[in-house]
């Protein structure tokens, strides 16, 4: 393999008060980490909302999962995964300097997103169809026609619909936020594209390249999470 | 009299278009931006100040009804808390001193800054705008399931403008951290870092982990009033004391937002008045860090009677008593640079010395209140009320005025009177002990907080604390005339009138947009002040 010297920094985008591209780049690194930490956080307050009503409501967690659909939610695991992937390889075509992989990967980011969010919304109004979705319409019948027999509740176990209720608030509320990252993202990378393909970005300057990436990853970890707590309980 | 202009091209006179403010990427006037914006909303929660102490002037609810009364409490409560005494030192002292201090020309990101302050307007008129359009009614705490289901308040926009508000909180946190981390000056070692400095760091600890935590909740309450979707509502089985856990794991946090920023104003006066090296530079740095840290571990203290499990308790009175530890360290350490130092007692000292001792009463009574027992006895009680007032106003607003008055030569480049500012500084000493001493009685007694009525008993504490409060009023109104005053008459100030150490002093006063020519070189600690030194402290003026 050819080593080839690292290329020269883009001095352009060095603004005023930085003294040079490294700094610049390393500041914003720090400033993006420290922004998925808030993220965490913000997160974090919904998961243990979530921790705490399983631990109360265990059998009507489960009854209310069991409504959500696995598969469209395996589904878009990997629609979701997969981007994460063409995201890094748009990250390494800017590293490299390929416009024209950088502009297709990110495109490929991008429709991989917006298919996951299709998917999130037929699963919306599918829900909203069987009246799952909380409020006033909210009606839960513990023996549904939609579930197979060997996932119903046992004739004797108790589910109280009230509590299925509150998980069904939390799907939509924390699937719902995740969602409005994916817009966030979406948004940011359209953006993006228009810039790559016009030469904004190369090997001496792509931090908004890698900062996109790294929020992108973030959305789709925090997915990783959702998904086995909210469709895969047992 | 005649009005001197400044000989230098600087920050306030680089472009006189109100759009080269509004559009402004220049820390320093973000942070005069900031410091406009919440001395207005100071005045605003002031205001209700007023009227409430007008109203508890009698037993009886004669100038307004309960409703009217819950209203202003509300008002004053989220006002002062979310639009005042967060952003108070960080967004207008920090924002001003911080790259200045570590030699640097600006923030991390200067865009970044310049929408914090927008977004923290946005807040601000959606929470004026939730009491222009009737106010809400459920304190500043917005406990469920009161605010999510039952009041008829206008909480939505409420809880939304903090909502808003805390991204600003976020953001400012967000460039402190990078910038301190990435853009020290050459030879500028964490330990030889301003306390100012340390202080903000730790502060911005507290903002990015804490803040989101109040957004998400918030969130969820607005989701739960606005689309009826369950939440917290125990009809449901949803738990109360959920939302209480989250609004506390950030809203206890937040008091420290508001108080190490103050205690980082307060080491760099003290040791600039006391002519002195600060003792213990280490243990003060780091005791800021060990506050930031345990006080994200304490905030089941305002939980005790809520009805969480007694362990749990017992637990978050060990650790408040621990959080009591390094806030002691400070005191201690102020207090022992004091000692040998030739001390003067110019406004800012003033400020710095009140501090020191309300916030030590602020502190010991929060030792009452962390002790399971006592606190189940004056739990939610005026002795609560005042308690917290030791610390937020006889702590922070105290650190925030002496700050003021210590910088305002560097911001604005002119002196303020001296004697007006030791006149208002002993005002609002007295106000303020006069306002929340009696409150601390008036607690122990039994009177419950956010009442209207009381009984007779009462009256005479009442009294006097409502006429502590015009004291203090005054005492407020008056830095706000001399200050302004000062703008267009006060004598040029030098480069540094203080003879104060730290970078801020070695450039112009005020500063050019750049802050420093060239980037300075660090070869010192802090504070290499002579002991003992004091003609440099009486030459203010140029």
């Amino acid at each position: 393999m050819e080593i080839t010297a690292a290329p020269m920094p883009d001095t352009r985008h060095v603004a005023h008060h930085f003294d040079d591209a490294e700094q610049q780049f390393v500041a914003a690194e720090l400033g993006m980490w420290v922004f998925l930490a808030t993220e965490v956080l913000f997160f974090g307050g919904v998961f243990c909302g979530y921790a705490i009503y399983r631990f109360k409501y265990a059998a009507e967690f489960i009854a209310g999962s069991h409504r959500l659909d696995v598969w469209l939610g395996t589904v878009n695991t990997a629609v979701l995964l997969t981007s994460s992937l063409t995201m890094a390889l748009a990250v390494h075509a800017a590293q490299t300097s390929r416009r024209g992989a950088l502009v297709r990967n990110l495109l490929l980011t991008l429709l991989l997103g917006a298919a996951f969010l299709g998917v999130k919304g037929y699963e919306y109004h599918h829900k909203f169809e069987e009246r799952l979705v909380p409020g006033r319409n909210f009606r839960f019948v513990a023996h549904s026609a939609h579930v197979p027999e060997s996932l119903q509740p046992a004739k004797e176990e108790k589910v109280d619909p009230r509590q299925v209720e509150l998980f069904f608030s939390l799907y939509f509320a924390m699937t719902g936020l995740h969602a409005l990252h994916m817009i966030i993202g979406i948004g940011v990378l359209a953006v993006l594209i228009v810039a790559a393909g016009r030469g904004a970005f190369s090997g001496g300057y792509f931090t908004p390249i890698e900062m996109t990436g790294l929020y992108w990853h973030f959305v789709d970890i925090v997915w990783v999470f959702l998904f086995p707590l909210l469709y895969l309980i047992r | 009299m005649t009005v001197q202009g400044f000989a230098h091209r600087n920050y306030l006179n680089a472009d006189y278009r109100f759009r080269s403010w509004l559009w402004t990427t220049d820390h320093k006037r973000i942070a005069i931006l900031y410091m406009i914006s919440i001395t207005m909303f100071f005045f605003v929660g002031g205001a209700a100040a007023v009227l409430f102490r007008l109203e508890l002037m009698t037993p009886r609810g004669d100038l307004t009804i309960a409703e009217t009364y819950n209203r202003l409490f509300t008002l004053h409560g989220v006002i002062m808390v979310f639009f005042f005494l967060i952003p108070s030192i960080p967004a207008v002292l920090g924002n001003f001193l911080l790259p200045m201090m570590i030699g640097a020309r600006d923030l991390a990101f200067p865009r970044l800054n310049l929408a914090s302050w927008y977004i923290f307007m946005l807040g601000g008129v959606m929470a004026v705008g939730a009491i222009i359009a009737g106010g809400a009614d459920t304190g500043w705490t917005f406990y469920t399931p009161y605010s999510s289901t039952y009041t008829n308040t206008n909480v939505i926009l409420m809880a939304l403008g903090v909502f808003v508000a805390g991204f600003s909180s976020i953001l400012t946190g967000l460039n402190f951290i990078v910038t301190i981390h990435t853009m020290r000056a050459p030879g500028l070692t964490w330990f030889r870092l301003p306390l100012f400095v340390w202080a903000h760091y730790a502060t911005s600890l507290i903002m990015v982990l804490g803040t989101p935590v109040i957004a998400i909740t918030l969130l969820l309450v607005v989701l739960e009033r606005g689309l009826g979707i369950p939440i917290f509502d125990p009809k449901m089985g949803g738990d109360p004391l959920l939302f209480q856990h989250l609004f506390w794991f950030y809203s206890h946090p937040a008091v420290y937002i508001m108080i190490l920023p103050s205690m980082g104003v307060i080491s760099e006066i003290v040791a600039c008045f006391a002519r002195n090296r600060v003792f213990g530079y280490k243990f003060i740095a780091f005791s800021s860090l060990a506050i930031a840290v345990i006080g994200f571990l304490v905030w089941g203290h305002h939980m005790f009677v809520s009805g969480q499990s007694v362990y749990a308790g017992m637990v978050f009175s060990f650790m408040s008593m621990l959080v009591a530890v390094p806030s002691a360290i400070k005191v201690f350490n102020w207090t022992a640079t004091l000692h040998k130092g030739a001390v003067s007692l110019e406004t800012p000292m003033l400020y710095a010395l009140g501090f020191i001792g309300l916030f030590t009463l602020g502190g010991l009574t929060g030792l009452f209140l962390a002790t399971l027992a006592i606190d189940v006895h004056v739990h939610d009680t005026y002795f609560v009320v005042a308690h917290f007032h030791y610390i937020m106003v006889g702590g922070a607003v105290m650190g925030y005025l002496g700050g003021i008055h210590f910088w305002w030569p560097k911001m604005t480049g002119r002196m303020y009177p001296e004697w007006w500012g030791r006149l208002s500084a002993g005002i609002i000493f007295i106000g303020f002990n006069l306002t929340f001493f009696p409150q601390f009685v008036l607690g122990y007694l039994g009177m419950p907080r956010r009442v209207h009525e009381y009984v007779e008993e009462f009256q005479v504490l009442n009294v006097m604390s409502s006429a502590g409060a015009s004291i203090l009023g005054v005492g407020y109104l008056i830095p706000l005339a001399y200050l302004i005053w000062s703008l267009r008459y006060g004598p040029l100030a030098s480069a540094n009138p203080w003879g104060a150490t730290g970078l801020e002093w070695q450039t112009e006063s005020p500063p050019t947009t750049f802050n420093f020519d060239k980037t300075p070189v660090v070869r010192e600690e802090a504070y290499h002040y002579d002991t003992g030194l004091t003609e440099a402290s009486h030459s203010h003026v140029l």
